[in-house]
């Protein structure tokens, strides 16, 4: 299937994606090819076929709830882009 | 023979015998790394000092148990404490991380040696490596050649004596497929043998951490050490590892081998072919009952794969968004403008690809069409393969259809660089285990032979690459490299 640039445009959105006039137009035609060849799967009958979700034959693992220490904070709060205290900052969100 | 130039077995025994130390060996290997990086290109990080510490450490120690004082490569998407980690991505291009992956912690505990950290493919997408937000690796038989990939640079540096072996990672063929164009042994385990603890995630139905190495041996060796439960990753599965070097006897002895003729069809090279079909052969006269199998829904695996590993990539790489980790875009007034713009500098083409491309098949209107119908194809994939699996123990094919390609061929021509992947994507969307070892050479190039095995019996799949291997002698042939 063909995708429009206005379909790429909701998509990069839905990503979370900032695209480019020239990207989008790459994009549209990148994608629509892929797409294409994903296509060939409606060569084949799929009906009352069950999904294969998991490959395991394993559900739920479940384990005791337990304390333990965790990661250290300073550690992990050095990756950050930016920090203030024991905690993260990012721009306004309202 | 210097030192570099050895197995990982080899290795063992000078140091048990007493002939050589740690430092002499991580000293060896750095020197080889500085001898030929400049051609291959297959760090992203080497630590040294550290490395060079550690072997001290263990030589001290005084006597040499497990894998002590024998280096070690890490893909650079397997995470490291405090040595920085960066998926070959501008996005964590600094990241270094606060925990410790399991299957380098295990590796780390029997005093394997960090040496450095491999290119690879931005997030493990791609089949060439040459989607490093950094540098492409070249391959060391050829320069001119890719690696391969994603694990394009755990197989280059394996291949240039750079390490004695490394970790990858293969969610479609990124530990086999490099394997194959470098002439190194690559093994992706069975879905669930291997902890993916503290390795990034591409996709998570998929992905297995395996080994890359020299000989069979030196590879069941490592496996062991990493397969096998691990409560952080509820994936992993509980169930006893066999010893896989003990299993390798050189006997394939009425051992059953089908070969599925929809990987010696359309697309696979002619030498190729003709080199696998000459290791059956082999496998014959050594007295294994070797025929004609048919996997009908083969050429399905790998569509469907371009929406299931993309539908899976766009949830998983939802994290990276400039909070917690990664870089950001500095310059957005709101949290969402920061979101899309760091998203925007940090991911390179082909990952944004692949996440647009999953949104699409995840979205409102598109996700039965594309994602469940994926899903339901995947489950015809797997039942072909348990049909085989009735009558066979193991599936023999190419690993790949031609022999690595040029630097730059394949750039932008998004179909051709997927078909790299269409021998090995459904073995990933099986789950099984599957190995890719050297079974000759077409224009100086190695050529990678496949062998797939039931779920979780890597023991059965190392014992009939063994076999083929101590009755051939490609694994002994090395690439010449500094011969300028």
């Amino acid at each position: 299937m063909a995708l429009t640039i206005k379909e790429v445009e909701h998509v990069a959105q839905l990503a979370r994606l900032k695209l480019t006039e020239e990207e989008k137009v790459k994009f549209a035609q990148q994608l629509s090819t892929v797409l294409d060849y994903a296509d060939t799967l409606n060569a084949i009958s799929t009906e009352g076929v069950e999904p294969l979700i998991h490959i395991l034959p394993i559900r739920n693992v479940f384990r005791e709830d337990q304390r333990k220490p965790s990661m250290e904070r300073e550690e992990i709060l050095a990756n950050a882009p930016l920090a203030e205290g024991f905690q993260y900052k990012v721009p306004k969100i309202m | 023979m210097e030192l570099y130039e050895l197995t990982v077995h080899e290795l063992q025994e000078l140091l048990a015998g007493g002939i050589t130390s740690s430092a002499e060996i991580v000293k060896s290997v750095l020197a080889r790394i500085d001898a030929v990086e400049d051609q291959v290109k297959s760090f992203i990080t080497v630590t040294r000092e550290q490395a060079l510490d550690k072997a001290r450490q263990v030589d001290a120690q005084g006597s040499y148990q497990g894998l002590a004082g024998i280096p070690m490569g890490l893909k650079d998407n397997i995470c490291t404490r405090g040595v920085k980690t960066t998926c070959a991505s501008r996005m964590l291009a600094d990241f270094i991380p606060p925990y410790e992956s399991t299957v380098s912690r295990r590796l780390d505990q029997q005093g394997s040696v960090l040496v450095g950290k491999l290119n690879m493919d931005e997030f493990a997408m791609g089949s060439s490596t040459e989607n490093s937000a950094f540098f492409a690796t070249r391959n060391p038989w050829d320069l001119t050649k890719v690696p391969g990939g994603s694990s394009g640079g755990s197989a280059a540096a394996v291949a240039a004596g750079q390490i004695p072996f490394s970790l990858g990672s293969d969610t479609g063929g990124s530990i086999r497929q490099p394997a194959a164009y470098c002439g190194v042994v690559g093994m992706k385990p069975t879905y669930g043998r291997v902890s993916r603890w503290g390795v990034v995630a591409y996709a998570s139905s998929l992905d297995q951490v395996g080994v890359l190495s020299k000989d069979v041996r030196d590879n069941a060796m490592i496996m062991q050490i990493i397969a096998g439960h691990d409560p952080l990753d509820s994936n992993c599965v509980d169930l006893a590892v066999p010893d896989y070097v003990a299993g390798l006897d050189g006997s394939v002895r009425g051992m059953r081998i089908a070969y599925p003729r929809e990987y010696f069809g359309v697309g696979v090279n002619e030498s190729v072919r003709d080199l696998v079909m000459q290791a059956l052969k082999k496998y014959q006269e050594l007295g294994a009952i070797v025929e004609e199998a048919s996997l009908p829904h083969s050429e399905y695996a790998l569509p469907a794969y371009y929406l299931l590993g993309p539908a899976e990539a766009s949830a998983n790489l939802a994290c990276f968004d400039g909070v917690r980790f990664g870089c950001r875009d500095n310059t957005a007034e709101n949290v969402v403008d920061m979101f899309s713009g760091t998203r925007d500098h940090g991911f390179g083409d082909e990952v944004k690809r692949r996440i647009m491309l999953g949104t699409f098949a995840l979205s409102s209107g598109y996700y039965d069409a594309y994602y469940l119908n994926a899903l339901k194809v995947r489950r015809l994939i797997a039942n072909d393969f348990t049909k085989v699996f009735n009558d066979y123990d193991i599936i023999i094919a190419p690993t790949t259809p031609t022999t690595a390609f040029g630097l730059g061929e394949q750039r932008g021509d998004l179909l051709t660089i997927y078909m790299n992947d269409v021998l090995t994507v459904p073995v990933n969307m099986a789950g099984l285990p599957g190995i890719s070892i050297p079974c000759g050479f077409t224009g100086g190039l190695p050529v990678g032979m496949q062998i797939i095995g039931k779920a979780f019996d890597e023991a059965t799949v190392y014992k009939a690459a063994y076999a083929f291997e101590q009755n051939t002698d490609f694994h002994t042939i090395k690439p010449q490299l500094g011969v300028r």
